[in-house]
């Protein structure tokens, strides 16, 4: 049994769970995707762009996005912890990539709802 | 020097990455984190292609245009393995998580079966696609 000191920080179980749980999702949607996208009946930009914006799909591919965002976020963080020591560098590149996928995100939200 | 240091064994290291022989499951653990970053790098590429791909029939042309290019093809072959990889050996984690299939010669065989399903579901919906 390993006795935990109480110091004001996370253990890191919440990112271990939700990289798992959002993991588990996007191999579900990758699932529904591949079976939607590839039974179209034609691959040109109205079936494409429709397979999209039908509100269930949309709705899907959003949580997709977010998901990936976060299984990213701390998957990318755990390479920056393993490799990188200097703290003010490592602490920049979290920063870094925290504001890039949180970019990321917002572009995914602003395509689905262009549709 | 703190008492604990000094009870410390000073125990060899080995870590020349040219000598290293990873077993199964190690190369499929460093491939889920190379896969993972090399899609994390590229993710403002997919993006844009995507993108482009939905918003108008012209941009969809421009996205066909893009995507026809043979180097282009060849980074999205690249990136469709680190997918299936990731995808492949991510299940096999969650179930490791889940402990099942934790006795070795089983994690070895799923090692395995990871890296056969990802390069072969590659090379089939590569070709497919390309």
């Amino acid at each position: 049994m390993v006795k935990r000191l109480v110091v004001g920080a996370g253990y890191g179980l919440r990112d271990w769970l939700g990289q798992r749980a959002t993991g588990a999702y996007m191999a579900l949607y990758t699932i529904i995707f591949a079976f939607s996208a590839l039974t179209l009946p034609k691959m040109d930009h109205e079936h494409w762009s429709a397979l999209f914006s039908g509100g269930l799909m949309r709705f899907l591919t959003f949580l997709f996005f977010m998901s990936l965002a976060y299984h990213a976020w701390v998957g990318v963080r755990d390479i920056w912890m393993d490799y990188v020591k200097p703290l003010g560098l490592r602490l920049a590149l979290h920063l870094i990539t925290l504001f890039l996928l949180v970019g990321y995100a917002g572009w995914a939200a602003k395509i689905l709802w262009r549709l | 020097m703190s008492e604990a240091s000094v009870a410390r064994k000073a125990r060899p290291k080995f870590l020349d990455l040219r000598e290293i022989r990873l077993p199964l499951p190690g190369i499929v653990s460093i491939l889920h984190r190379i896969s993972g970053a090399g899609l994390f790098l590229l993710l403002p590429f997919l993006l844009y292609l995507f993108d482009l791909s939905v918003s108008s029939p012209e941009t969809f042309a421009t996205y066909k245009a893009i995507v026809g290019h043979p180097l282009v093809k060849l980074i999205l072959f690249g990136l469709l393995w680190a997918y299936l990889h990731h995808f492949c050996a991510g299940i096999r984690f969650l179930l490791l998580d889940l402990h099942k299939g934790i006795e070795l010669e089983q994690a070895r065989q799923s090692a395995r079966l990871v890296l056969i399903v990802s390069l072969t579901l590659t090379v089939i919906l590569g070709v497919w696609l390309w």
